[in-house]
């Protein structure tokens, strides 16, 4: 066990736990953010996506000693009221049906805005691949970050 | 504020609560309440899976209620058997069952604040008419809101019978309205039972035997508990749970956990069950579903005789939100929370196994993350309720999806033979259907469209019982049955030289005039989805893709579609399905559009790609890395039409998803020439194969090519 001081949502956060110990149960079990979720624990689902310095990883096989001091952006601290612009257009487009592999889509889609902030809908596609939804809302998450890509 | 029972509001008096002991009570029954600021809570009974339900329902109480839906909160309500009816999500049946009760529950509040007003005003009720949350009096232009009217309301008698409002002035229902909860899962919140954490509460995971057939021999447990952070490891039923406090703890432990297993039953592999399926297609001793006119006869006496058998593998649910359980075994009561499709089959068991009457039991609903039946098993809920038990402690049990994939309750695998006796006309005079199923129940669906069309019909069933455990998976039997079926009818059509849409409708029509046998479908809902698709997809007149049609009958309602199939790479893609669907009213616009995009997404995704296979009675699949869920970049477009024909609704959350198999193995017949006969479809050479030639040059049979072309298609 050991210390671990996290940045996370902009606050400064401190873990007890084993270095190898994923990033996905440090936020879960040990930090109270629960907005991440675990969907298969090998990094196939993208449930489990957050942001480390902005780019999109699977916090599930992220162990937390490889951290250091990059920033992590979770689904509760990608905006201040739940407005950035992907998480209007998710109610816009009405996107949710279960609702719990979105969390992980939106930090998806977030990541790939931010890097490319009108992608095509092929670039979008190919992004997005990495994500599963079970419910079959992949129509939608398409259309909400096109959406989305229009009012950044 | 007032409040009442919205399931029993014909008959017990309206409750009034004041505002603080309204906030105190709603979470625990079934009050549909107005506060005196007009707000109007509604608790939703039945779980939420992504069905929509927690939006549809409160909808069709404040439609009725002519209610402000802006002013409207909804609340997911508990587990109550005295107040709620039918709190099971499954079946497709939640909102044909609750309809008309949603209905008077609001059409009730809605007269007594009617009422109120014409006491408060002195006028005559006929009078006064209502609209979002206001009584108006349009002689006067006076108004009062609902908010204001609510006291006094909650005083009015309630009425015995209420009239309902007449379709044409639905506000709400038929809209599309968006759904309640998509700020708190846009924005993370804890919704799902995987996110219950309790003050000292426990977490465990539970090694069950690998494979089916097997059980414990013998546990070392040491090396587990001498883990950091193990608390125990419990050995019960076949069950070895490790117990800590963090999850990661946990799932290290279980790695240095060693477990004996041997054999308690037959150990069967997927090589087995194939010819399992091949000699009881032959010897079984067949359960007769349905037998009308003289099948031999017909089948001595048929200028063709056609001839198919199609083989379905085991599939796992795989929910996103893996299974888990939050129970709290107290002396002096229990306490469960979590996502089940089923919370009062759950309270029951629990009450079984501990011994104890259910009203010392609550059951909290948290927000499924998928079921497709799944969650209507109580297994894990079980496990959580006996482990609390032999702890003492609040303990929450979550499933690793390895767990999940290897831990059973799967789509049971079948495999069918079909056979047609064709007159030299071309007419159907004759139809046999044989299922063997693993454990499937009845795997087909004996009253089902074609019987009743055709004079001479044979539908019987062998089952095979197997240590594997199988459970209803969306739309049950139907999700495989209908593709099978439906490309049959497609084989049939062709060898007699028809239109498969014209095919079909012959047969409808025939069905209509001369009913061989009891029917039990509606044909003229039938006709109306098949004619509506054909219409919407150009069917027989469209150039470029090649198309494919399907229609099926499951849970009530009707769907029909079209699929669109191009060659690309000389492989078939599917571009494009249409769907036609008639589930009465439709309450919830894009609910009901969700629940078509995502049956067909779903159909054809476990159609195309996925399969779990056996091996010495363990999963050969169990993750994501080697069991393949359709992805973004594998859908199709897809163009979703609704019959209007005001039939009180029949239920949407299954019916999409049997037709899309079939619509689309029969355009890739249509585009190769080739008839795929089993599931997944990119097992089939059809996939695997580089073709040189242009699909309409290939021969139906089967070419074979040199070994370093037949790769298969890696699952991503």
């Amino acid at each position: 066990m050991a210390k671990y001081k996290l940045q996370v949502n902009g606050k400064n956060l401190e873990a007890d736990v084993a270095e190898d110990t994923p990033l996905l149960w440090v936020l879960r079990d040990h930090l109270g953010l629960v907005g991440t979720k675990y969907g298969c624990g090998i990094a196939q689902c993208g449930a489990c996506t957050v942001h480390l310095n902005g780019a999109a990883v699977r916090s599930c096989t992220l162990p937390v000693s490889a951290i250091g001091s990059s920033k992590i952006t979770t689904i509760e601290g990608l905006s201040e009221n739940g407005d950035h612009p992907l998480q209007l257009a998710w109610d816009e487009v009405d996107v949710p049906q279960c609702g719990y592999c979105q969390a992980g889509q939106i930090m998806t889609a977030a990541a790939l805005l931010k890097q490319n902030p009108h992608p095509t809908t092929d670039e979008i596609a190919g992004t997005m691949h990495g994500n599963i939804c079970r419910c079959g809302a992949y129509h939608r998450i398409r259309e909400a970050v096109k959406l989305a890509s229009t009012k950044i | 504020m007032l409040g009442f029972s919205w399931f029993s509001a014909e008959a017990k008096a309206p409750v009034v609560v004041d505002a603080a002991g309204a906030g105190g009570s709603l979470g625990f029954n079934s009050y549909l309440s107005i506060a005196t600021d007009g707000t109007i809570t509604i608790l939703s009974p039945n779980p939420e899976l992504g069905q929509n339900i927690l939006t549809s329902f409160p909808m069709i109480v404040a439609e009725e209620l002519d209610a402000d839906w802006t002013k409207v909160k909804v609340l997911q309500a508990a587990l109550d058997t005295k107040s709620f009816e039918r709190q099971v999500t499954g079946g497709s049946g939640a909102v044909p069952h609750s309809w008309k009760r949603l209905r008077n529950a609001g059409a009730t509040a809605r007269h007594m604040l009617i009422q109120a007003a014409a006491k408060k005003w002195n006028v005559s009720a006929e009078e006064l008419t209502t609209s979002d949350g206001f009584v108006i009096n349009s002689k006067t232009g006076n108004k009062l809101s609902y908010g204001d009217l609510a006291e006094e309301a909650s005083k009015v008698e309630v009425p015995k019978e209420v009239k309902l409002k007449d379709r044409k002035d639905f506000k709400l229902i038929g809209k599309a309205v968006k759904n309640v909860a998509n700020k708190d899962i846009a924005t993370g919140k804890p919704l799902f039972g995987l996110d219950v954490y309790r003050e000292g509460m426990l977490q465990a995971m539970i090694q069950r035997p690998p494979a089916f057939g097997t059980k414990i021999k013998s546990v070392d447990a040491a090396a587990a508990k001498a883990m950091p952070g193990i608390i125990d490891v419990v050995i019960f039923r076949n069950n070895v749970a490790i117990v800590g406090k963090s999850t990661w703890e946990i799932m290290k432990a279980r790695k240095v956990l060693k477990v004996e297993y041997e054999k308690s039953g037959n150990i069967e592999s997927t090589a087995d069950h194939d010819n399992i399926f091949k000699t009881l297609l032959e010897t079984g001793t067949p359960t007769v579903r349905r037998k009308d006119g003289d099948v031999e006869t017909a089948f001595t006496n048929a200028a063709k005789v056609v001839k198919s058998e199609y083989q379905c593998p085991f599939l796992s649910h795989s929910p996103m939100e893996p299974m888990n359980f939050f129970a709290h075994v107290r002396p002096d009561g229990v306490e469960l929370v979590g996502p089940t499709q089923v919370p009062a089959a759950a309270r029951s068991d629990a009450a079984k196994l501990l011994g104890i009457p259910e009203d010392k039991i609550t059951v909290e609903i948290t927000r499924l993350g998928g079921g497709f039946g799944r969650r209507l098993k109580t297994d894990y809920s079980n496990e959580a309720t006996e482990l609390s038990s032999i702890l003492k402690a609040p303990v929450k049990v979550t499933w690793l999806r390895e767990d999940d994939m290897m831990g059973g309750s799967y789509r049971p695998a079948v495999r069918y033979r079909f056979e047609a006796a064709l007159d030299a006309n071309g007419n159907m005079t004759g139809y046999k259907c044989r299922g063997v199923g693993i454990n499937s129940g009845n795997p087909t669906r004996e009253d089902n469209f074609p019987s009743g069309a055709v004079e001479n019909l044979l539908i019987e069933t062998v089952e095979h019982a197997s240590p594997i455990t199988t459970g209803a998976w969306r739309a049950p039997i139907t999700n495989f049955l209908a593709y099978a079926e439906q490309s049959f009818l497609d084989e049939v059509a062709n060898a007699a030289g028809k239109d498969p849409v014209q095919f079909r409708l012959a047969l409808l029509q025939k069905a209509k005039t001369t009913p061989a046998g009891a029917i039990k479908y509606d044909i003229d809902r039938m006709i109306g989805v098949t004619k509506l698709v054909a219409e919407k997809s150009g069917w027989g007149t469209k150039k470029g893709g090649f198309q494919g049609f399907s229609v099926y009958f499951s849970h009530r309602s009707y769907v029909a579609q079209v699929a669109e199939v191009i060659m690309k790479n000389n492989k078939p893609v599917v571009q494009k399905v249409f769907a036609a669907c008639d589930c009465g009213e439709v309450v919830n616009l894009s609910g009901a559009r969700q629940q078509v995009m995502g049956g067909i997404v779903d159909g054809l995704g476990h159609a195309m790609y996925s399969k779990l296979s056996f091996k010495d009675g363990e999963t050969q699949q169990k993750n994501f890395d080697t069991y393949r869920l359709i992805r973004m970049r594998d859908i199709p477009e897809i163009e979703t039409h609704f019959v209007d024909n005001g039939i009180d609704p029949t239920g949407l959350g299954e019916p999409a998803l049997p037709p899309t198999g079939g619509a689309v193995a029969n355009a890739i017949f249509k585009a190769t020439g080739k008839r795929i006969k089993s599931q997944p479809f990119t097992d089939d050479d059809v996939f695997k194969t580089i073709r040189a030639t242009q699909p309409k040059t290939i021969q139906p049979k089967k070419t074979p090519l040199p070994k370093s072309s037949l790769k298969r298609t890696k699952a991503s």
